[in-house]
């Protein structure tokens, strides 16, 4: 007991800061720079479709995108920035949500998880964001055990035929006011493994979807700005 | 490779098993009818002797007549792999114990088999399956639902238990909730442009289900990758099953609300990760090796940094395990729960962490010897015990052993010179290939046809999850369903690995 104690104060405070801006080496954000532009081998490399070319200048769904780094490799005028893409907020007013949401206080959400078809990436992320480093508590944000429970659920993952109905019957068992958060290239965009036999596609075709965070998975500090967002929304819709 | 006629196949199964001594690596089917051949099953069996698998191979003459005598009968490791053989391709094992569906659910309808190469891979078509739960029967008993929507932030699956009181008298699981179709989804690409998905497989298996794949396209390759890639290759490998133990270690304490733990080892994690994306631009190592070796090379800078988070780590995690070991009332809740005996664990052909804590001695980094590993310096980890208490510390000495591989590494690294990557030149075509990395959670199989023009014919994904899942229901026998989620965690099985 006494040795728990001695740990807990010998590892100090270990909440941080969160930062939109990641290591050196992170994929984030797609950047235009000086060098031969082959735009259109960077929109072939794409293996989700979420580069495409409008009058000649790149437009990148970050819905979709994987944050793979096969575009870049393929036009030496891109480069992935080390800066997070934000999330989006898909219904009232389109927009997409700035960093400074984090700053305001007294607000809360109660949020349910639920994994329609992800490959855990972006579920342990999920889990991360409960951990010392993170403390999710500290924006009045949590995560409760039942959608009866939720002001919003957060979906991961592309949803497949086998959890259809789980994710529909957990949306009806909301109350009202309800959101719905994409959280990752799956749930938001839905091509990640393309269409197949057991896909549904992304979650906007099964329920109507308010906020969607780009990455893949996105990293925690994207998912509390985005939670953050959700919490302003709910209180515009109460 | 044998080949042998379906109602042979159940006898040259037995003579490759050796009486147990090579267990069942994986049972699979594919449909070969657009590359010349037919449906077939193949079974592979791990032959640690010549450190390769033996492949038994029975093709089937007319794709109405799919019925073959089971293997379940005789190695109780077949079970799930014959029931995905029903679903998949419609395959017939007679005497099966158990055919009922496993990977389609409900919404499914029962003559669509989606891995024959007459469906598109976007064939989508609905239909009414039964999907039965195995519960027990009596007075008094009765059963709990759970899932596949859960209380807490996990993977989806369905838990049936039936209870006599406390006691859990049995326990079916229905899982593959997160099914979406990655080995038809691969197929007809080149093995670069299925890599993104292959990643994506799942998560935290990341590294060992990029890696098995690298190994089976390298292996249809005549040119050999470069030593400093699979320095870096085994650098990943050890940082995937590092910040994976440590975070279980904290996560089993989840299942007793040991909450200090929990945030300890979430801690040590979450620096591991915070170390993934220094190293790989992604905190789950997503991004570095490719076929012919990795895409980032680790300079000395990086090098330093790895070190400091190691030792960072390495004090973190080892307060906690001496704090684990001074509690004694989660001694009393961890000892003697959730036992797998080791005759249990060789019936099923489990693998790494379950197995290695219920008596085997299983390690492909050992037994297959793939990459480096011959050169370095580790043990396998075993205890005997079977129980949640081996488990974990199967896990925590794993955990020094992969931080002394590391060690090794950087050691070797900083002396090499060579490339990082090669281009692999024209693969072959019409050829199986198999390829093996051992995740945190044991060895993850993959097998690969490529078509003559280079493009994936079939993949099979055998993760280590997949022979581990079986073990769980007979786990739990006769402990309380309080013990459930401690059993459960003390595992750590993936759900998207298995699904896929």
């Amino acid at each position: 007991m006494l040795d728990m104690l001695e740990a807990i104060f010998k590892g100090k405070i270990a909440t941080e800061e969160i930062h939109t801006t990641g290591s050196k080496r992170m994929r984030g954000q797609l950047i235009t720079k000086q060098g031969e532009s082959n735009l259109e081998a960077a929109a072939k490399a794409c293996p989700v479709r979420a580069f495409t070319i409008e009058n000649g200048s790149p437009v990148i769904d970050y819905k979709k995108c994987l944050f793979c780094g096969r575009c870049v490799e393929a036009c030496a005028s891109l480069q992935h920035s080390n800066k997070e893409v934000l999330a989006e907020v898909l219904t009232d007013v389109q927009a997409i949500v700035s960093e400074n949401v984090k700053a305001s206080l007294g607000r809360s959400l109660h949020v349910r998880h639920l994994d329609a078809g992800s490959c855990n990436a972006c579920d342990f992320e999920m889990g991360a964001l409960s951990n010392p480093i993170y403390d999710l508590h500290r924006y009045g944000i949590a995560f409760v055990a039942s959608p009866r429970h939720a002001d919003m659920i957060m979906v991961t993952g592309v949803v497949t035929r086998n959890l259809e109905q789980a994710l529909q019957m957990t949306y009806e068992a909301m109350p009202e006011p309800r959101l719905v958060m994409a959280c990752g290239a799956c749930a938001a965009g839905g091509a990640t493994y393309g269409d197949t036999y057991a896909i549904c596609g992304r979650v906007s075709n099964i329920v109507p979807v308010d906020i969607a965070v780009p990455g893949c998975p996105p990293r925690p500090s994207a998912m509390i700005i985005a939670l953050c967002a959700a919490a302003d929304l709910l209180k515009k819709r109460l | 490779m044998i080949k042998v006629k379906p109602e042979h196949l159940r006898g040259a199964a037995n003579i490759c098993s050796a009486n147990g001594r090579h267990p069942l690596a994986a049972m699979f089917g594919a449909d070969e009818t657009n590359i010349g051949g037919k449906l077939a099953i193949y079974c592979l069996f791990y032959n640690t002797d010549k450190r390769n698998m033996d492949i038994v191979k029975a093709e089937f003459e007319d794709e109405d007549k799919l019925s073959y005598p089971c293997l379940t009968a005789i190695f109780p490791a077949a079970v799930w792999y014959e029931r995905e053989l029903h679903d998949m391709f419609g395959f017939e094992p007679e005497g099966h114990p158990d055919l009922r569906p496993l990977v389609l659910h409900e919404s499914f309808p029962r003559d669509f088999y989606p891995l024959r190469k007459r469906y598109a891979v976007n064939h989508k078509v609905r239909g009414q399956r039964d999907f039965n739960m195995c519960t027990a029967q009596g007075e008094g008993v009765f059963e709990v639902p759970v899932g596949p929507i859960h209380a807490g932030i996990i993977e989806p699956g369905h838990f049936r238990f039936s209870q006599a009181g406390e006691a859990m008298l049995q326990l079916d699981a229905k899982l593959f909730f997160t099914h979406r179709g990655i080995e038809k989804a691969v197929e007809g690409k080149t093995p670069m442009e299925a890599l993104p998905i292959i990643e994506r497989i799942c998560g935290a298996c990341s590294v060992a289900n990029t890696l098995s794949f690298c190994q089976a396209v390298e292996k249809l390759s005549s040119v050999e990758v470069p030593r400093r890639a699979w320095l870096i290759r085994t650098l990943a490998l050890e940082l995937e099953r590092l910040y994976n133990h440590v975070g279980d270690t904290g996560n089993v304490c989840a299942g007793v609300g040991f909450s200090p733990m929990i945030s300890q080892g979430a801690r040590a994690k979450e620096y591991l990760q915070q170390l993934n994306e220094e190293l790989t631009g992604n905190r789950f190592l997503r991004g570095l090796i490719v076929p012919g070796g990795v895409t980032m090379d680790v300079d000395d800078k990086l090098m330093e940094l790895i070190a400091e988070e190691l030792k960072r780590v390495k004090d973190i995690y080892s307060s906690m395990v001496k704090i684990m070991w001074d509690a004694g009332n989660f001694l009393n809740r961890i000892q003697t729960t959730g036992i797998i005996r080791k005759q249990t664990a060789e019936d099923l052909a489990m693998v790494g962490v379950g197995g290695r804590a219920s008596g085997l001695t299983r390690d492909s980094r050992k037994d297959m010897g793939f990459g480096l590993y011959d050169e370095l310096d580790f043990k396998v980890i075993s205890k005997t015990n079977g129980d949640v208490e081996a488990r974990i510390q199967v896990r925590i000495e794993e955990v020094e052993q992969s931080m002394d591989i590391i060690r090794q590494v950087l050691y070797l690294l900083r002396q090499d010179k060579t490339e990082l990557r090669v281009d692999l030149g024209e693969l072959k075509g019409l050829e199986g290939a198999w390829g093996i990395s051992e995740s945190p959670r044991g060895d993850n199989l993959q097998w690969l046809i490529l078509n003559a023009e280079g493009k994936i014919e079939r993949l099979f994904v055998r993760s280590a999850s997949y022979p581990n899942w079986p073990a769980l229901p007979i786990a739990v026998q006769g402990d309380i369903i309080p013990d459930f989620p401690l059993i459960n965690k003390s595992f750590e099985l993936c759900y998207a690995c298995i699904d896929r």
